[in-house]
């Protein structure tokens, strides 16, 4: 019973976690239209950038600041914030052809970096030596655990509030006015590049605190936890929830997990010996045709009613889109 | 310091084989196919098995061509893979690509190829196998072609690039000489002028998937004639193709194909300051130079 | 009002369903003569030659060509009904060459291609002298001479002609719209819109006003040059048009 519920603390506390960058994207794409090629990126930025800033000193690589924790946290939100903007100034005034793609190339560039560079990352190895805060005071058992999930629980309600907040704003319907019509929005005296831009830094700080959240949990990170596939997961998540709509984003995050964690256990467990070594593929085709299916036929996502009930002010707008 | 310019050269008409296609499919449909080196590796497949039938049907097929380990089945396999990959392309425009257009919405569009590459990666690793294959197993040396400076070329790697020099310039005869080449041109520059010039643009997206697809699978059978094929292939080419067509601007065909040799030159004279594990980084390194110096790229147009 | 080579009945038209711009408007031409569109901004002159090119689509109502329905043609089949239009701008190739430009449009013309190619640069003696030359390379002029050579191209009985003399040199505009009236002598009709009201009207046979997607007054050309309704308005005193 107890191994059940700490099976269970430890997949809501990832799906957690995975729901704020989900949350985050969602800002980016579905409300500005921004389409982010390399949401692990900015999640590895954050998950790297607090445990460099927060660990304890290491001979082996860079690190060793022993920062107090919430400010490691925010250190490496901005170092996925800063990220952002880089990617996002030399590319968002152009086709938006060249933000995916250059997305897509800082994914790839980063994760190539901290793999090689082990003075900074620690390379393929992956970077250690991180002390869990007040780890001192509540071990490392059950109760760290469940702590530990109460607080990315609050930040997660905590994010998603902000940006319910930010959306109603008058910056929020700027966001949108902008995505339905550019030229209309720009004639109103607005610059549509500066507020997409601060959207994309906005949803990358999200993204960055997810990875923060992540690399806590489990006081170590490496390369092959910002593989490229954690962006396709990301983007399944927003897909299946709808676009646009936060709290379909959050669902949309826990049920992917779960159809994720559930195939992989049953492929690893059923699969006869020989296919084994395909799980993963198998995995990947599912999530592609998970990504193209809704596409096809569920472009608005499973829980796109959700939206009107909730946000009643804005259900023609809604419709308009749809 | 020439070996790495030579390698460039051989690497780089690989890649502005894949971004020839990759930047007319691009503009025409305005969005960024990051399916495309995908075709690469469905091609590269695709002349394997092809090699391995003719061998079977005639085994004088199986024999060697001068110095090179290229067989003269595998000749005959990169004519048929070109057309199938082509049909490939087109069948995924019909399956997935032209009804997500449908629905509008050119975003979706670049999801969808996103989902569209994993499906084609996962499904070569499932039927090839994730190890890596060759066509030919025979040990074909290098040639040095000077001591000093010390410059090592193998036969393979010639016959590659005057191939892909070949094919780039009968597509260039093409373009520029024949009426089918101007509306291939017109298109990009005008779609809706050449539409009321009497062009079916319809029939023109078809015609431009077969281009494209046939020119990735002669890039994706060069690439596992003179390196290797695995089912990451695509993946591995995806960003340096990506990287070739910003450097020639969106759009512009022979801008692709000067920036697919641009590209795997710098990515290889990198590798004299930089160690090898960081080539990978290298195209985003370039495409990030490319947006700060010139976003447009050596022939594109402003546009947003 | 016996030879009509193009109608339009109560077109209704626009982007979006919801926002037509056309609200009913309807127009006549004549077989070989001008017949020109004019109106402020926003009238939807423009959108109505699109629409009859079936570049707009039409909701309601009716395109006839010489009596036979050719509404909503898909517009890359226009030429097969003898239909041509010209763009107001970007209405050439600027990346091909001046030759590549006709030859594209003359693709289809089979033994006939040079035949016809030579005939179009004996019309256009400064396109021939070109004719290796990037079209972008051209002055608005000459490229409005181009665009009006590469619609002839595909032998059209009518000719819609979208502000032709937009952005040349008064010299300039003078001779596009003055060959543009020689076509007529082809047997060739011609739609023309319009802002350079007062040369318009000069050489037209018929014009149409529209305002706010509706037909306003129509007549002879020459009836209209002297109505001092529509001298006050467009022909200079108030200036509703944009210049």
């Amino acid at each position: 019973m107890i191994g059940l519920i700490s099976y269970l603390i430890f997949f809501t506390t990832v799906a957690a976690i995975l729901s704020i960058a989900v949350l985050g994207l969602n800002l980016q794409w579905g409300n500005s239209g921004l389409f982010n090629g390399g949401v692990v990126a900015f999640f590895g930025a954050g998950a790297y950038g607090t445990l460099i800033l927060g660990g304890t000193a290491q001979s082996a690589h860079l690190g060793g600041f022993e920062l107090f924790y919430p400010l490691a946290l925010i250190g490496g939100m901005m170092c996925a914030g800063l990220m952002a903007w880089v990617v996002g100034k030399l590319t968002i005034r152009l086709r938006h052809d060249y933000l995916a793609i250059a997305t897509f190339g800082v994914a790839v560039a980063f994760e190539n970096l901290m793999r090689n560079a082990e003075g900074l990352s620690g390379g393929a190895q992956g970077l250690r030596g991180f002390e869990r805060p007040l780890h001192a005071w509540l071990g490392d058992g059950f109760t760290y655990n469940a702590i530990f999930l109460v607080f990315v629980l609050i930040l997660l309600i905590a994010t998603y509030r902000f940006l319910e907040l930010l959306i109603r704003s008058p910056y929020g319907r700027l966001l949108r006015a902008i995505r339905e019509d550019e030229t209309a929005a720009q004639s109103l005296g607005k610059d549509p590049a500066k507020i997409r831009l601060a959207s994309l830094i906005i949803g990358s700080v999200i993204m960055g605190l997810s990875g923060g959240l992540y690399a806590t949990f489990y006081a170590f990170i490496s390369p092959q936890d910002i593989l490229p596939i954690l962006t396709f997961q990301i983007w399944a998540m927003l897909i299946v929830g709808g676009a646009g709509n936060n709290k379909g984003a959050v669902a949309g995050a826990f049920l992917i997990w779960a159809a994720w964690t559930a195939s992989g256990w049953g492929l690893s467990r059923f699969a006869p010996l020989e296919m084994q070594l395909y799980t993963g593929s198998i995995q990947f085709i599912l999530i592609g045709l998970v990504i193209v299916g809704m596409l096809l036929w569920r472009p608005q996502g499973l829980f796109p009613e959700k939206l009107v009930i909730s946000q009643s002010g804005r259900a023609k707008h809604v419709k308009n889109r749809e | 310091m020439i070996q790495h310019l030579v390698d460039g050269i051989l690497v780089g008409s690989i890649l502005s084989l894949g971004a020839i296609g990759l930047t007319m499919a691009m503009h025409m449909l305005r969005f960024a196919n990051f399916s495309h080196a995908e075709l690469l590796s469905i091609g590269a497949y695709c002349a394997l098995v092809f090699d391995g039938v003719f061998k079977a049907v005639y085994t004088p097929l199986g024999d060697v061509i001068g110095p090179l380990s290229l067989t003269w089945a595998l000749s005959l396999a990169i004519v048929i893979s070109m057309a199938i990959t082509g049909g490939s392309a087109i069948l995924i425009d019909r399956l997935v690509f032209a009804r997500v257009r449908a629905k509008g919405g050119e975003l979706s569009m670049v999801f969808a190829s996103f989902g569209v590459a994993m499906i084609i990666r996962n499904v070569l690793g499932l039927t090839f196998g994730l190890k890596v294959q060759l066509y030919s197993q025979d040990i074909v040396f290098a040639m040095v072609l000077s001591r000093d400076p010390f410059l090592l070329v193998k036969p393979d790697q010639i016959f590659s690039l005057v191939a892909a020099l070949i094919i780039m310039f009968a597509f260039h005869l093409v373009l520029s000489r024949t009426t089918f080449g101007y509306s291939l041109r017109a298109v990009a520059e005008n779609p809706q002028l050449a539409q009321v010039s009497g062009i079916n643009l319809n029939r023109m997206i078809t015609l431009i998937w077969i281009i494209g697809g046939g020119l990735a699978a002669a890039a994706g059978v060069f690439y596992g004639l003179t390196n290797q094929i695995n089912p990451v292939l695509g993946r591995d080419l995806l960003l340096p193709i990506f990287a070739a067509t910003i450097v020639g601007g969106i759009g512009s065909i022979y801008g692709a194909a000067l920036g697919g040799f641009l590209v795997g030159i710098a990515s290889n004279l990198a590798l004299l300051i930089l160690p090898s594990g960081y080539s990978p980084a290298m195209p985003f390194l370039i495409i990030l130079a490319v947006l700060i110096i010139r976003p447009t790229g050596l022939f594109g147009e402003e546009r947003q | 009002m016996s030879d009509i080579a193009i109608e339009a009945r109560n077109i209704v038209a626009g982007y979006v369903p919801e926002l037509p711009i056309l609200k009913r408007v309807s127009m006549q031409a004549e077989t070989a003569k001008v017949t020109v569109i004019i109106g402020p901004n926003g009238a939807g002159k423009s959108t109505l030659i699109k629409a009859i090119a079936g570049l707009v689509k039409v909701t309601s109502g009716q395109v006839l060509l010489k009596g036979e329905d050719v509404t909503n043609p898909r517009p890359d089949q226009m030429g097969g009904y003898g239909l041509a239009y010209v763009p107001q701008s970007d209405n050439i190739f600027r990346s091909l060459t001046i030759r590549q430009n006709l030859d594209l449009l003359l693709r289809n013309a089979g033994a006939e291609r040079s035949s016809r190619l030579n005939a179009l640069f004996e019309q256009f003696p400064p396109l021939a002298d070109k004719q290796h030359q990037k079209a972008g390379s051209l002055s608005g002029g000459q490229r409005q001479f181009l665009a009006v050579a590469m619609a002839l191209a595909v032998n059209p009985s009518v000719i819609l002609m979208d502000e032709p003399s937009a952005g040349l040199s008064p010299k300039a505009a003078q001779e596009v719209l003055e060959h543009a009236r020689q076509l007529t002598a082809q047997g060739v009709s011609i739609i023309l819109v319009e802002q350079n009201v007062k040369q318009a009207l000069r050489l037209a046979d018929h014009c149409y006003i529209l305002a706010d997607g509706r037909n306003q007054i129509d007549g002879p050309a020459e009836d209209l040059l002297g109505d001092p309704v529509v001298a006050q308005i467009y022909l200079g005193g108030k200036r509703v048009a944009a210049p």
